[in-house]
């Protein structure tokens, strides 16, 4: 039987950069990447929505304080609530965190500096959608490079909904508790400041983001298996 | 009516572009401290009276100009502008 390729939603912004990237990876691991420009109200028949990294709207007043009121993403907030899966990626988080689909904030880096490297993360946890590939505790390693990447968590934040944490003594950016990425409390809505999308091949540095990558593809291959 | 908005980190919100500009200023030789970097925003509002016209700038604050989470906003109506 060949393994049914399932559809994810990838949202295009003015300033996005990573959508390609983003969409080859989820192509490379058997999901059906589907390019949902911004203008669109509603969301072609998917099974998840990947918020790409980029600079929407320039990061003009706060990095993706505009991007959040594009149309499309309307249907996302939407989709999110009906508890369908949305992963935000670097630029995608911080669209998550202004929209209020996910908790904190993104504020500039502590150092200041852009900062682009591979840094190793800790699996906090291994049971949501995202992460279901990997295993409590385990090290992975893949690239940052964001301006705008340090978390300020609301300060009643449940550790439950952290689900990455930079490794200790490699926080890149000053994030609040090394959070690296976070999910909402139901789980089906995550955002990460790394890449997973530029580390899904050995032969470029890291493979290790198609475990977050793959993980999706799985969650929406079930859901679509679900529909059937 | 104009209107302008004064966007600040809240107190206790790391503001490392605040510090740069700290350490700069000291460098050259001014005695500061705390110093905190925020953002100003110039509207003309269309509004028939001044309460309305605050209300609407308000409502902008909450919904786009301001993050609550870690931004305080001050607004300022019919103030001259150069």
């Amino acid at each position: 039987m060949s393994e049914l390729r399932p559809r994810i939603g990838v949202l295009v912004f003015p300033g996005s950069n990573d959508d390609h990237d983003a969409a080859w990876a989820l192509s490379a691991l058997g999901g059906d990447p589907q390019l949902v420009w911004h203008g669109e109200p509603e969301l072609p028949r998917v099974e998840a929505v990947v918020l790409p990294g980029g600079f929407s709207y320039g990061d003009y007043l706060r990095a993706g304080a505009i991007a959040r009121f594009a149309p499309a993403m309307d249907a996302v907030a939407e989709f999110a609530r009906g508890g369908g899966l949305v992963l935000g990626i670097c630029n995608g988080f911080q669209i998550l965190c202004e929209a209020g689909l996910l908790p904190g904030v993104l504020r500039p880096n502590a150092s200041l500096e852009f900062v682009c490297r591979d840094v190793p993360l800790v699996v906090e946890r291994g049971d949501v959608p995202f992460t279901a590939r990997c295993a409590p505790g385990q090290t992975l390693v893949i690239p940052v490079k964001h301006g705008d990447g340090c978390y300020q968590a609301p300060a009643d934040l449940p550790e439950e909904q952290v689900v990455l944490r930079y490794a200790r003594g490699a926080n890149p950016n000053g994030s609040d508790r090394d959070i690296a990425a976070v999910a909402n409390a139901e789980g089906n809505v995550m955002g990460l400041m790394p890449h997973p999308e530029h580390a899904v091949d050995t032969l470029l540095g890291s493979g290790d983001g198609a475990l977050i990558l793959a993980s999706l593809v799985d969650a929406a291959r079930e859901r679509n298996y679900a529909r059937a | 009516m104009r209107a302008t908005v004064l966007v600040r980190p809240k107190g206790g919100i790391l503001d490392p572009q605040g510090e740069a500009v700290e350490r700069s200023l000291r460098q050259l030789g001014f005695p500061v401290g705390d110093a905190r970097v925020g953002r100003v925003i110039d509207l003309e509002v269309e509004a028939a009276t001044a309460e309305e016209a605050r209300a609407q700038v308000e409502r902008m604050c909450e919904r786009l100009l301001a993050n609550p989470l870690i931004e305080s906003y001050e607004i300022d109506l019919g103030a001259e502008h150069r």
